[in-house]
């Protein structure tokens, strides 16, 4: 505990120094605090049993909590917030991880290129691609005048335009992943005899599992919290959570949002627990230790 | 292994539900009907989806939208419209039959052209309500010497605080001129020529800083309600309800500006009978007469107005007391000046 | 052995072992390809070719072409100055009543209308009165109806509309026209969009100083705290950056309304209320909110790997912490500061969703314009070339981003 009033200083610090390291902690107390306050602030609010977006005075109630599991517009956005984000992610995460572990393979042809191409739809701002998106889902195959398949307001129409949006998270979080792989260990896997697919369930996978396990998480948050794409290429049918919400911010309906945004950031808080565990794990298993 | 098929196959099969949209056997199709939201579709669906549900067994989907007729005509384009009834206000109205977005309307099919209000029989449209847009204030702020005119929207000495007025130039540039003293007569005169427009925003420029905007229709009770605004414009209908809920609203009725709303089909919906028989079960007095109960917007057939409970009439923009200055907008001036006066609508937003 | 050595060397089917090396390495290089090719297929053809479809529909007149052919044709030796013969009166009537005939009248004169305020009634009217008529002579008749079918401009405007391609999007983009005599700009009160990119640049960039400004520090405390303690503070930048944006706008809106809890508190405290919710203020409140952890990311993992024997051998051979700190420490955090910028900046360039809840009119950017014209004024010509232009500038820091920064080196988490 003498640590803290030395604030990590060398004895030969001066006075000055002190002074201005205390500036420094306060600083990025107030900096911590901005990120993390407004956060923390719509909590009380969702218990408040009035209709304002008010703190709770004497009373609080679940009445916005109730209304978000149970009125039909609430609960039929979290059932097309969770198919959508669902199929995205496991398209994103299938294309994503394939194409980081061809990025990988030592002497990629053009790489710096392919990989600006495939990260680009995180890039380009989402209004521009939900734009563009809107005007080709209305054709997409292009062959006729007359299209033979529309993918506006259709679910599948959404969930191809979130795992397009998906995809670059996948494709960097596997590349990090694999930047540390040791090759070696695929040649001594195949040297043992062991055919191709066998030494990519029991060699690659479980290395590159956490990247991918985090890829899929950023690709699930991806889809889960797009708002932009649904709203120009979705109908009502495919109406999602974060839609819903900014409907309500928009039209101020009632402090179930509230409800809904104190849900949401339980679950940031489960992603963000899970993706620090993967983390974890595969520095243990390089045997990386911090 | 038997468990990874049998979720294989699950996925699967909800998979194939989900995106291909597999739908149930129905006898009657079901109908997707596109209005505003808030308020209003509530009052809609009491008055009308709900009892239709019932009587005929159609399912109606009930779609919200801002007009954004853009991807009704990118459906068309596309061949694919799933919109089968569609609210319209009377610019989109206009507009869109133009464009060939909505149907050429057979009257047959609904009632006689004769039996609606004049102006509300259009070509792909018929009307459904009247309703108007005017000024509210908090009489919470204001207890005594209360607003009573449209002056008083553009004094701010008088009544010190914000507004909140409709992002759009239609309607605000109106009302400007008739602030300024301009006679109502003259109006859509003056604002077809640059002195007249620069003479209506030179008006809006003295409250310029006291104004906040507002964009979607359940906006402004709340802006009311919040604190955030002492005055605002509004649609009637939304200040009605708000006062019907224990809010001290009041609303001004002064050069009310008057308009309808209607019902289209869309061009090429896939339900077309049945959105006629929609409208039909909408247009009938009686069930017309009942979304006045709901929302303070008066019925399009004379009929229905008669049927009208005498206690709600008052607070309806046909009340004759409230049409006294009452102001109607010229639509075939917005059709052609829209886009422009919009430019330069936000251009003077921006300054 | 190099390969040229290899190339004597035979396997042992008699084949030069430079070929078969050369041969493997093809098919790993193959098998690579492979596993990345439906990736980028998928982005080619559902991304790339989209976004080409859409810059080419900024340039194409879609309302009007292939409905004024007659009308073209007849107006190719027009001088462009006086007004055209009845020919051209003519072709333009026959023009008209086949497009009243499908419903396409309207169409065409809203896209009229763009350049010529105004012709929309013009047109509605003249629409009519031509269906009626079984012959000529058209020129009187259109004159007497609307005097404005004497006005060379309006035929001008005709002219190029009849065309595939068009100008008028991307010069009204950026507040030019095509005026009498060639191209000028646009009255003053009808300029918007120059504004709007300047605003739009000036957010972004006031965005990502304060993310540097305010991330730095942080990530300098987190990078040289013990790894227990900074797990700990890393929390408070990780939550935000894990929450929805949606919930974090909701969360500033709520903050920051006039009976906001931020407004209670200053009621408290000073007895006054302030206008924060709809204004720039709130604009750049939300979006350093929600940029930071992005700038601040970056910068940590570029400081994480700079040793600490650096500062401390500076500070060893004399230099004060200040000079220790800026001369042996700072120059080495500049790729992460470069790519956190970088980073913020062009995602701040595309905001919609935070301007649009919390921003008032003046804070509307490029992004929210593009959504006004496609769903609201339905002018997809005009969002095009809007979303055309923010998208070569996205581009252009793009590819700047990856010749600084190295696209193989953004990290996330």
């Amino acid at each position: 505990m003498a640590y803290l009033p030395q604030l990590g200083l060398p004895a030969y610090a001066s006075a000055s120094e002190r002074a201005w390291r205390l500036f420094f902690f306060a600083f990025c107390g107030l900096v911590l605090l901005f990120l993390i306050s407004p956060i923390l602030i719509v909590l009380p609010i969702s218990f408040n049993p009035t209709p304002f977006l008010s703190f709770p005075k004497d009373d609080w109630s679940l009445r916005w909590y109730e209304d978000f599991f149970f009125n039909d517009r609430w609960t039929t956005a979290v059932k097309n917030s969770v198919i959508i984000a669902f199929f995205s992610t496991i398209l994103a995460t299938s294309l994503g991880t394939l194409a980081a572990l061809g990025l990988s393979r030592p002497n990629f042809p053009a790489r710096a290129a392919v990989m600006a191409v495939l990260i680009s739809p995180m890039i380009v701002p989402v209004v521009i691609t939900a734009a563009a998106l809107f005007f080709f889902y209305a054709n997409p195959l292009m062959v006729t005048s007359q299209p033979l398949l529309i993918l506006n307001n259709t679910y599948a129409g959404v969930i191809l335009a979130h795992t397009l949006l998906a995809t670059p998270f996948v494709v960097i979080t596997v590349t990090a992943t694999l930047t540390g792989f040791d090759q070696s260990l695929t040649r001594a896997g195949a040297s043992l005899g062991g055919s191709p697919a066998l030494v990519f369930r029991r060699v690659i996978l479980p290395l590159i599992a956490p990247g991918v396990i985090s890829g899929a998480l950023f690709a699930f948050v991806t889809s889960w919290d797009e708002v932009i794409c649904v709203l120009f290429i979705g109908s009502s049918d495919q109406r999602t959570l974060p839609r819903q919400m900014f409907s309500g911010i928009r039209e101020m309906i009632s402090p179930t949002i509230t409800a809904a945004a104190a849900v949401l950031i339980a679950l940031a808080v489960v992603m963000l627990v899970t993706v620090e565990l993967l983390r974890r794990r595969t520095e243990r298993l390089r045997g990386i230790r911090t | 292994m038997k468990s990874e098929l049998l979720i294989k196959a699950l996925v699967a099969s909800a998979a194939a539900a989900c995106v291909f949209g597999v739908h149930s056997a129905k006898a009657a199709e079901p109908l997707t009907i596109v209005s505003w939201g808030g308020a209003y579709s509530d009052s809609q669906r009491k008055a009308y989806y709900e009892p239709y549900m019932k009587q005929t067994g159609v399912k109606i989907t009930e779609e919200e939208y801002d007009a954004e007729l853009g991807k009704l005509k990118a459906m068309k384009e596309a061949g694919n419209v799933t919109w089968d009834v569609i609210d319209v206000d009377s610019a989109h109205a206009l507009s869109g039959c133009d464009e060939g977005l909505f149907e050429k309307l057979d009257y047959s099919k609904i009632a006689d052209t004769s039996k609606f209000l004049p102006g509300t029989a259009l070509d792909c449209a018929v009307g459904t309500i009247a309703y108007s847009t005017i000024f509210a204030f908090n009489a919470d702020v204001y207890k005594d010497n209360q607003p009573s005119v449209l002056e008083d929207l553009f004094d701010t000495k008088k009544y010190p605080g914000k507004r909140a007025l409709l992002k759009k130039p239609f309607g605000n540039l109106e009302w400007a001129l008739l602030a300024d003293g301009v006679p109502a007569g003259d109006v859509y005169k003056l604002l077809a020529t640059p002195e007249g427009v620069d003479r209506a925003f030179k008006k809006l420029d003295t409250i310029k800083s006291d104004i906040v905007w507002w964009e979607a229709g359940a906006q402004p009770p709340e802006l009311l309600a919040n604190g955030q605004v002492v005055m605002t414009s509004a649609f009637n209908g939304r200040i009605g309800n708000a006062i019907k809920e224990g809010k001290n609203f009041k609303i001004v009725w002064d050069r009310q500006e008057f308009d309808w709303d209607y019902w289209a089909i869309p061009a090429d919906s896939k339900h077309v009978e049945g959105a006629y028989d929609f409208i039909k079960f909408a247009s009938d007095p009686k069930n017309m007469s009942q979304q006045s109960k709901y929302i303070a917007y008066a019925p399009t057939r004379v009929e229905a107005i008669a049927m009208v409970d005498p206690k709600i009439a008052p607070t309806l923009p046909t009340y004759p007391e409230n049409m006294k200055t009452a102001v109607t907008t010229d639509l075939q001036f917005w059709a052609d000046n829209n886009e422009d006066l919009t430019k330069r609508f936000n251009a003077w937003l921006a300054q | 052995m190099s390969l040229a050595e290899a190339a004597f060397i035979q396997a042992v089917d008699g084949v030069p072992l430079k070929i078969k090396l050369a041969r493997a390495e093809r098919k790993r290089k193959l098998k690579a390809v492979g596993l990345v090719l439906p990736l980028f297929l998928f982005v080619v053809i559902t991304f790339l070719s989209p976004l080409l479809v859409m810059t080419l529909k900024s340039v194409e007149n879609e309302e009007t072409f292939g409905r004024l052919d007659r009308t073209r044709e007849a107006l190719a030796s027009w001088s462009g100055q006086d007004l055209p013969d009845e020919a051209a009166f003519a072709a333009l009537a026959a023009d008209l009543k086949i497009a009243g005939e499908q419903r396409l009248a309207g169409e065409i004169a809203k896209r009229i209308n763009y350049e010529f305020p105004g012709a929309q009634s013009k047109f509605k009217t003249i629409t009519r009165k031509v269906a009626a008529m079984e012959t000529g002579p058209y020129r009187e008749t259109f004159l007497s109806t609307d005097a404005a079918w004497g006005n060379p401009k309006l035929w001008r405007v005709i002219q190029g509309a009849s065309g595939k391609y068009t100008a008028y999007y991307w010069l009204s983009a950026v507040d030019l026209r095509q005026g009498a005599s060639g191209i000028e700009q646009v009255p003053a009160n009808q300029a918007v969009f120059l504004d709007v990119y300047g605003r739009t640049f000036w957010i972004a960039g006031l965005v990502t100083g304060l993310t540097l400004v305010l991330g730095f520090p942080v990530a300098y405390l987190l990078a040289t705290q013990p790894a227990s303690r900074a797990n700990v503070l890393m929390i408070f930048v990780m939550l935000p950056f894990w929450t929805s944006l949606l919930v974090r706008t909701t969360a500033w809106f709520v903050l920051l309304r006039n009976e906001g809890p931020l407004n209670d508190l200053a009621q408290l405290l000073i007895g006054s209320r302030f206008d924060m919710i709809f204004t720039r203020f709130a604009t750049i409140l939300a979006m350093t909110h929600i940029q930071l952890p992005f700038t601040l990311l970056p910068i940590y993992s570029v400081m994480k790997t700079i040793p600490p024997s650096h500062v401390r051998a500076a500070r060893s051979l004399g230099a004060g912490p200040f000079l220790a700190f800026w001369r042996v420490y700072f120059p080495q955090t500049v790729p992460g500061i470069a790519a956190g910028c970088l980073l913020t900046f062009i995602l701040s360039l595309g905001y919609y969703i935070t301007p649009a809840l919390v921003g008032g009119p003046r804070d509307q950017m490029v992004s929210n314009y593009v959504s006004y014209y496609m769903n609201n004024i339905i002018n997809f010509g005009q969002a095009s070339a809007l979303g055309a232009t923010l998208l070569i500038i996205t581009l252009v820091l793009y590819w700047a981003y990856n010749r600084l920064v190295g696209i193989d080196k953004m990290k996330l988490g």
